[in-house]
């Protein structure tokens, strides 16, 4: 049974606004049947003052699907068609208290039909722009399409990569066999994966014996000041904030002992079942920047005489 | 009407509550017979005396042979892996693998991967729209080529039978071994391995009221066999660790009382489900039987309510008391409704709303009662949500959303 939030659970079992909206001058239908969701949006806007006074929905769809077209039209009413655009799915996750990762997906229709009703009172055309596929990486929620998006875009090789540029696979760790597939589903259509070159059965090719050419010897990192060395710290902590806050956290620098560093993580990552996912992301991105090993701690870890 | 006490179980095909005889079997092996069968001294002697007991309880409810054709394991799924990746091992020559498309996962997770990481060819012989054997498919795919057919006895959502004993037969007839997934028909069907072309079949022990985590792999006597699992002797070497003799006791206890209770499955049990299905069929519209109705197990019955989505049911069920189960994409967390009702060809609108309801012998008729009772107000609360659905006129009505 998935863990539903008790907010959910209300959306579900008493729905608020279903129904058929007769006086409706915007309607947004959208949905995948191949999901299992599909979701007609009514509204009824008024055309001085642009406000949603009334909503109604009619959804096919599993429980968190009913119960965000509830939650989505009790945020709306009230709002002006503007405003109303300004909400996202996380928004509609958040007013229901989370929603699983395999569900987000539910969020996502409701803040489509949004859109497409909008789009239709205003007279214009919606086109759905999003895809999905299977759900990889639980913990971050990112599915097939977005790695292959980002794999094809952005033209990573290597399983680290895909977690750098998307976080997938960068907290549990459990979907690294499902990343490398999809990744070589990729690579392969892409031609980047050349076939191993071709031996007869039981020997090795002559080019995997060859001795491997000489690496030229790396040029010795530069040695930083410590001042210079605080500066580059502080530098990449402010190069990831952008990404945290869009999850709605943030992180902050509290201290750097050696090759211990020490950092707070606030908003929504306090707490949060995957901060310590985010703190290797600080970790790795600093071990990259500085080319030397650290260590990211939170603060509540700092020696007592430090603080 | 009240809610049964303890709410009302129809999920036994996912699995089953263990009965109290299996239990009590099963308690002095964690007290007193905690003892290692291996073992030279009287405690393990006394555990190797249950576990033989139990190998011919499984022997009797199959009609093996010789009770050596019986080998534990931890389950369905792990008799259904070690089968197949036995025979290829055993025939390395052979590359083809004959299964169906309404398979377990159990094997056809396994033939994915043998078909993308070793170069298998695994021929998947579709169904018609009851969930019938395409045999005219069946038998263009077999060939010498063929290491082995992996066929289930009975299909877990819909019940469907397929007619083993033939198929077994023109398996034989190229030289390929037969396996059949016998998970859901084991001690719902009369079985005599003796007589029949079946050279191995899984069970799992926690669909017939023994605990989960025990299974058993029947191999016919001469077959070649290759362990999964190389270690110590136990089960003739053919599956090595130490045995979970608690379980292993567990579920000879309940062949033993599976065979008794045979004859009320295909009794009672089914009456008790004809008469749910026939209540439901005609207090709700626009819903069907998915399988073939003519032909499956007693105990299940899978009715897919169109227009409406799997998981609300099943929710709505929940509060009722209800226990079932279904084919919807939203109760897996993946994005596609069930392989079986896709393979039937059951249109999209249907198949999220497929919901099984599996019986078994601790079925009641007050719980009948309750569940056809609830039912039809339960569907109708979710029409009044979905946009496929013209309340006033109770039939489905135009939409055609933006499809992502």
């Amino acid at each position: 049974m998935w863990n539903y939030t008790d907010k959910v659970k209300e959306h579900f079992f008493n729905p608020k606004n279903s129904g058929v909206l007769e006086t409706a001058n915007a309607v947004g239908e959208v949905g995948s049947i191949t999901c299992g969701d599909a979701l007609r949006l009514m509204l009824k806007v008024d055309p001085d003052t642009q406000v949603i006074q009334d909503a109604k929905f009619q959804t096919f769809g599993c429980g968190s699907a009913i119960a965000s077209s509830s939650a989505l039209t009790e945020m709306i009413i009230g709002k002006t068609v503007d405003e109303a655009l300004t909400l996202t799915n996380r928004d509609i996750a958040e007013y229901l208290g989370g929603l699983p990762p395999e569900k987000m997906h539910c969020s996502v229709m409701g803040a489509e039909a949004l859109r497409a009703a909008i789009a239709n009172y205003k007279g214009e055309e919606w086109v759905d722009d999003h895809e999905e596929g299977e759900l990889i990486c639980k913990c971050f929620g990112i599915d097939a399409a977005m790695i292959e998006r980002a794999v094809t875009v952005n033209g990573l090789t290597s399983l680290e990569e895909v977690t750098h540029y998307t976080k997938a696979g960068g907290s549990c760790q459990t979907c690294h066999e499902k990343i490398e597939e999809v990744l070589e589903a990729v690579m392969a259509k892409t031609g980047v994966l050349k076939p191993a070159a071709k031996h007869t059965p039981g020997t090795v090719g002559l080019d995997a014996i060859k001795p491997l050419p000489a690496k030229p010897e790396p040029a010795a990192a530069p040695k930083l000041t410590n001042v210079q060395r605080m500066q580059a710290i502080m530098g990449a902590i402010e190069e990831m904030r952008p990404q945290i806050q869009r999850d709605g956290g943030d992180v902050e620098l509290v201290d750097i002992d050696g090759k211990d560093i020490y950092v707070r993580l606030t908003g929504a990552c306090s707490g949060c079942s995957q901060s310590a996912g985010t703190m290797m992301g600080v970790q790795m991105k600093l071990v990259e920047k500085l080319g030397e090993f650290v260590r990211v701690k939170p603060a509540s870890l700092m020696p007592a005489h430090a603080g | 009407m009240t809610i049964p006490n303890n709410g009302v179980y129809l999920d036994n095909n996912a699995t089953t509550r263990v009965d109290p005889e299996v239990l009590a079997e099963m308690l002095p092996l964690f007290t007193e017979h905690f003892g290692n069968p291996s073992s030279m001294h009287a405690f393990g002697a006394a555990v190797g005396g249950k576990i033989e007991w139990a190998r011919k309880q499984v022997q009797a409810l199959l009609g093996a042979a010789h009770d050596s054709e019986i080998i534990f394991t931890s389950g369905g799924t792990e008799s259904d892996n070690t089968a197949i990746l036995s025979i290829i091992e055993a025939y390395p020559k052979k590359r083809e693998i004959v299964t169906s498309v309404v398979e377990h996962p159990a094997v056809l997770a396994l033939c994915d991967y043998l078909e993308k990481k070793r170069d298998y060819k695994i021929h998947r012989i579709p169904v018609d729209n009851k969930g019938n054997l395409d045999i005219d498919a069946y038998r263009a795919a077999l060939s010498d080529q063929v290491a082995i057919v992996s066929i289930m006895w009975a299909n877990n959502e819909t019940g469907t039978i397929f007619p083993i004993e033939e198929l077994a037969q023109m398996a034989k007839a190229v030289g390929a071994v037969f396996h059949t997934d016998a998970v859901q028909a084991v001690g719902k069907i009369p079985m005599k391995l003796a007589d029949s072309a079946v050279d191995m079949l899984s069970l799992s022990g926690h669909k017939l009221h023994a605990p989960k985590g025990i299974g058993a792999l029947y191999v016919k006597r001469g077959l070649r066999f290759r362990p999964m699992l190389r270690g110590g002797h136990q089960e003739r070497s053919r599956r090595a660790g130490t045995e979970n003799a608690p379980a292993i006791v567990g579920l000879g206890a309940a062949a033993h009382l599976a065979l008794t209770h045979m004859g009320e499955e295909n009794t009672r049990v089914k009456a008790q489900r004809d008469r749910l299905e026939q209540a439901i069929l005609a207090a709700v519209p626009a819903c069907f039987v998915t399988g073939n109705p003519d032909n499956r197990l007693p105990n299940t019955c899978n009715i897919a309510f169109e227009y409406i989505e799997g998981e609300a049911i099943l929710l709505l069920l929940n509060e009722q008391g209800i226990a079932a189960s279904s084919g919807s994409a939203c109760t897996s967390g993946s994005l596609e409704p069930s392989h079986v009702m896709r393979a039937m060809g059951v249109p999209y609108t249907a198949a999220h709303g497929a919901t099984r309801f599996s019986l078994s012998r601790d079925t009641t008729d007050a719980e009948i009662d309750h569940v056809i009772a609830v039912v039809p107000g339960i569907i109708a609360k979710l029409r009044t949500l979905s946009p496929y659905w013209e309340q006033g006129a109770a039939k489905p009505k135009e939409f055609a959303p933006v499809y992502s």
